[in-house]
């Protein structure tokens, strides 16, 4: 009791980045079996976080076990970096770790994303760390988690199989938008995340770690660099990604993904680029040519 | 016009001012101590307390305060409290038969050896406004006091019944034996009952509540009687390793509660009341009742019951019992979602160009 009464306190209201030193070597544990098996969702005694599950609890403590002093931290929410979510996640990280942050894709060594990766190609010693709602992407063709353990051991994706041809038997398509389901090094078939399917391709064989994180559901997840990464599809019925038949209306991309904001109720729409610091970029850069 | 649609760090900075604002109210009406919501509002303290899982009347009470009165949000601020506290070890199981009683009734025998005491119970009063407690009261006359404090330990009705090899054994803690610990590592199926008690006992009232009542309904009943409900103080105990013996470190206040259930036997297991366990922080007699009802139910796999309801299934009841989770899956629909829908937009308007372009020619066939 004495050693307990004379310790010293701690010079910050919490340790560096929020969670304690067991905690992290808990979670970096889970990730380094994540990374060893790609795809494979690795349970984890995930913590109860100062920000709420939903809020990219699994995401945050992701990043809080990985994150060194000298890390550069971007975050994003829907690709932007002035969301909400994405400012108050960076607040808790400046505040707790006091690390360095920044908006431009490039320059972070740790970004935090929810639902996007970014439109700039990211390269090795990079890591990418998704925001993960429901890592099971059988839930919803089985909720128990003890039959879909089964499934996945046995490598028995049937059921998804069946799912998207269902899809492409009433509505001749496959019906999937986001969250659209990968094989990870052939062998699991894993969530991507509720990123648009126009995302999944930056998936396959990306030079940069992608570490996801749920934290609800106590999962660990990763996509090693250069791991392979197919978006399940048929022969017949190619996967293929949304498409706009419009450049963006700031920087005049036309490879990138598009939010559409609503200008008035007289059906007036501006397209912009969602990924804003890529936007951002590209404005600037023809602001130097002296483009309009 | 585009900013619109974006937030940024001085709207989350406002915002955080506007809820201290509210949460004070009217500056001319005394401030809220803590003293009072500890002393005044017990039971939502008791709640905080259950569903925060940490023992600490005083954070509770300033859960409740930061809260604006809002429980599952002074619940989540415990957790998130909670959950970076060191662990020193683990104290030795309580023994609620040594109960400093406050209240203990029993509703399968008249009279139990140590009495039935009704201690401070809403059940027989009449729930009628009281608008003398508008006015701040003047001291009303005190209550007689409980029986003076039990000379020996009071037994638990479950045992007068297990004498007569009339109910099942209580499990049997085995020393050592280590409990499986539902905060460090994460809930796996199928789960054990120490792992679904930890479970239910952080659980959120409502949910079991509603739960509990479902088997009461039909949806795996399971005959419950209240064998025993007992709430009082407890020591708690711990053996300090450079000691080796047990001292007393706190005393707690906790609702027990055994339910009693009807059991027909099977073919390995002969006919004999079953039993449901529900143990609560402080007085939450509520929560401690549908506890047990939930964990009779749950323990229908063990028992060789089919499972059929709701109540029964482990992962359905266990995966959505915990409000922290709940609250913040449900809210997070809040957070700006228009990536993902404006793919669902691309392709609903594509489905729904086909369908016109389908529909159409038709229309001009059946005209024809």
């Amino acid at each position: 009791m004495t050693a307990l009464a004379t310790q010293a306190l701690p010079s910050r209201a919490h340790n560096f980045a929020y969670l304690d030193e067991q905690t992290k070597r808990m979670i970096r544990r889970a990730l380094l079996k994540a990374v060893a098996v790609p795809g494979h969702q690795v349970p984890f005694a995930s913590r109860e976080m100062p920000l709420p599950y939903g809020w990219g609890t699994g995401g945050i403590q992701v990043t809080a076990s990985i994150l060194g002093a000298d890390d550069v931290l971007k975050v994003i929410d829907q690709g932007a970096d002035d969301t909400t979510n994405a400012v108050n996640i960076r607040r808790l990280f400046a505040k707790t770790a006091d690390v360095a942050t920044t908006t431009r894709t490039e320059e972070a060594t740790v970004i935090q994303t929810r639902h996007r990766i970014p439109e700039t190609p990211l390269r090795e010693g990079q890591i990418l760390v998704f925001q993960v709602p429901i890592p099971e992407p059988l839930r919803w063709l089985e909720p128990r988690e003890t039959e879909t353990l089964k499934l996945h051991a046995l490598a028995d994706y049937g059921l998804m199989q069946v799912d998207l041809y269902e899809d492409i038997a009433q509505y001749g398509r496959i019906a999937q938008s986001y969250d659209y389901p990968i094989e990870v090094h052939g062998r699991y078939v894993s969530s991507p995340s509720p990123i648009p399917k126009f995302d999944n391709p930056k998936l396959d064989r990306n030079p940069a770690l992608l570490l996801f994180g749920a934290g609800r559901e106590k999962r660990i997840y990763a996509i090693p660099p250069y791991t392979r990464v197919k978006s399940l599809d048929f022969d017949d019925h190619p996967f293929t990604v949304e498409k706009w038949d419009r450049p963006c209306d700031l920087c005049g991309a036309t490879d990138s993904y598009l939010d559409e904001v609503v200008t008035d109720d007289k059906g007036g729409r501006l397209f912009c680029c969602s990924d804003t610091d890529y936007c951002e970029k590209r404005r600037a850069a023809s602001a130097e040519k002296g483009m309009p | 016009m585009y900013v619109a649609v974006k937030g940024g760090e001085k709207a989350i900075a406002n915002s955080e001012r506007l809820v201290a604002e509210t949460r004070r109210g009217d500056p001319a009406v005394p401030e809220l101590s803590l003293a009072q919501i500890q002393q005044q509002l017990t039971l939502a303290v008791d709640r905080v307390m259950n569903e925060g899982a940490l023992y600490d009347r005083t954070l509770a009470a300033l859960a409740i305060k930061q809260a604006r009165g809002d429980l599952i949000e002074a619940i989540f601020l415990l957790r998130a409290y909670r959950t970076t506290l060191p662990r020193l070890g683990d104290a030795l199981p309580v023994e609620t038969a040594r109960m400093l009683l406050q209240r203990r009734i029993s509703a399968t025998f008249k009279d139990v050896p140590g009495g039935q005491v009704l201690g401070p119970t809403f059940d027989y009063t009449h729930r009628l406004l009281d608008f003398e407690l508008a006015e701040t009261a003047s001291a009303k006359p005190a209550a007689e006091s409980a029986p003076a404090e039990p000379e020996a330990a009071v037994p638990r009705v479950a045992d007068l019944l297990g004498r007569e090899g009339l109910i099942e054994a209580a499990p049997t803690h085995v020393a050592q034996a280590p409990v499986p610990d539902l905060t460090q590592m994460p809930l796996a199926f199928p789960a054990e009952r120490a792992l679904r008690l930890q479970n239910l006992a952080r659980g959120d009232e409502g949910f079991l509540l509603a739960m509990g009542y479902s088997t009461q309904r039909g949806y795996g009943h399971t005959h419950p009687f209240v064998g025993e409900i007992r709430m009082g103080t407890v020591g708690v105990e711990y053996v300090p390793p450079e000691l080796g013996f047990p001292i007393e470190i706190a005393e707690i206040t906790v609702t027990e509660c055994d339910m009693v259930n009807q059991f027909r036997g099977t073919d390995t297991a002969p006919p004999q009341f079953t039993r449901g366990y529900g143990l609560a922080f402080g007085a939450a007699e509520r929560k401690a009742m549908a506890m047990a009802l939930v964990d009779r139910a749950l323990r229908a796999r063990e028992l060789g019951e089919a499972r059929t309801a709701p109540a029964q299934d482990e992962e359905f009841v266990l995966s959505h019992s915990d409000n922290v989770e709940a609250s913040g899956f449900v809210q997070h629909l809040k957070l700006p979602h228009y990536v993902d829908f404006q793919s669902e937009l691309v392709l609903v308007r594509a489905m729904r160009r086909e369908w016109d372009s389908e529909r159409k020619p038709n229309l001009t066939e059946a005209a024809e």
